[in-house]
């Protein structure tokens, strides 16, 4: 599957099917501080992805000045 | 993972209320939570016009779309920092919004005021960019709805917010602020404007997804600055801490809201008075922004 990544914005592939709570550990991801989108979807954190999948992992993280 | 509204498939799971919901029951949580959050602030009644600050992100525009939804009277404000790209990007974006809700947009720039943009006011104060940022917004929200005759300012702060500064102000015992923070700051001056933060029961995360799932368009890219910026570290502490024990931000921020706030508010007795320059409230003699802007002007005019 191919998964894109920001900051900076990338793309990484990964092979085989597996939950997206195992892919976050892989990729070093905390879930908290992501969106897992496919297509128009979110996608929790026991849904299993396989090798034909678009998947973004969105930072939901902003930061610096408060208002 | 099901939706424990519906039994249909969930969209997003919330570990910390041990739910997950399907995409409309996950907004009518997020709208029920900005609801509660003002009904129990009580942040401004239903027909008081609301400004909303807005910078093109995802909890800002999330914010302005409950209200529209709700049907307050509203408009945005969007703050030009002249931070490059990014500026124009985001000020695109808040655009947009406005232009497809039929919503007035009112925008005010930085340079306008302080004589240079963001980016070079950090060179000359070479303070933390942010935070001549923060002090400049903070004065800019308040003059305009001054001006524009708003009483009520509401921004975007979510929970992951409001827990970061929390955590930064109980790091160094920043009493002051600790006094100070809360989901509404009520306007203690006559020049002084209501700023309101209707999102602060709600993650990072939430109000993402919110945005995603209402297809609002938001900047997804960081501003430049925001780099090591400090708030991020502690909001990656807190996240570390969040993913160990589900509900460890809530708690933080909810119990300090519940139980210390008040104690530090009491021991805080400060008067305010009006800037000398430019009229607007203040501490002291001549006002923060006032100064800010006396070091910019004096290293980029004529002589410099």
């Amino acid at each position: 599957m191919k998964v894109t990544l920001r900051y900076p914005k990338r793309q990484v592939e990964i092979a085989g099917k597996r939950r997206v709570k195992d892919l976050l550990r892989e990729l070093d991801v905390i879930p908290e501080t992501v969106l897992v989108i496919r297509g128009s979807e979110l996608l929790t954190s026991d849904t299993v992805v396989g090798e034909d999948d678009e998947i973004e992992l969105r930072p939901v993280i902003s930061g610096g000045g408060v208002a | 993972m099901k939706c424990r509204k519906c039994g249909e498939g969930a969209a997003l799971e919330l570990r910390r209320h041990n739910a997950a919901f399907c995409s409309p029951h996950f907004l009518e949580f997020f709208q029920k939570q900005v609801r509660e959050a003002i009904r129990h602030y009580r942040m401004f009644p239903p027909d008081t016009p609301v400004l909303v600050a807005v910078s093109g992100g995802k909890d800002s525009l999330a914010l302005w779309d409950v209200l529209i939804g709700d049907g307050y009277e509203t408009a945005g404000l969007y703050l030009d920092l002249g931070i490059f790209e990014y500026s124009v990007e985001s000020k695109a974006k808040c655009e947009a919004f406005a232009a497809s809700r039929g919503q007035k947009l009112i925008v005010e720039r930085v340079v306008d005021a302080v004589g240079a943009p963001i980016p070079e006011v950090q060179k000359v104060t070479r303070r933390p960019t942010c935070s001549a940022c923060g002090l400049s917004k903070r004065y800019l929200m308040n003059r305009a709805a001054l001006e524009h005759g708003y009483r009520v300012v509401a921004t975007g702060h979510n929970l992951d917010d409001e827990a970061a500064t929390l955590f930064g102000s109980v790091l160094h015992w920043q009493t002051d602020a600790l006094a100070r923070q809360s989901p509404m700051l009520e306007a203690t001056h006559p020049k002084l404007v209501r700023r309101v933060k209707p999102l602060y029961r709600l993650s990072e995360r939430e109000t993402a997804a919110y945005a995603f799932l209402r297809g609002i368009d938001y900047i997804v890219e960081e501003c430049p600055f925001a780099h090591g910026a400090t708030s991020l570290a502690h909001k990656d502490t807190l996240n570390r801490m969040e993913e160990a024990s589900p509900g460890a931000k809530h708690n933080f921020l909810f119990g300090f809201l519940d139980k210390a706030r008040p104690v530090f508010e009491r021991a805080q007795d400060v008067r305010l008075t009006e800037c000398v320059r430019c009229g607007q409230v203040t501490t002291g003699e001549l006002c923060a922004f006032c100064k800010l802007s006396d070091r910019v002007r004096r290293s980029t005019g004529p002589g410099a």
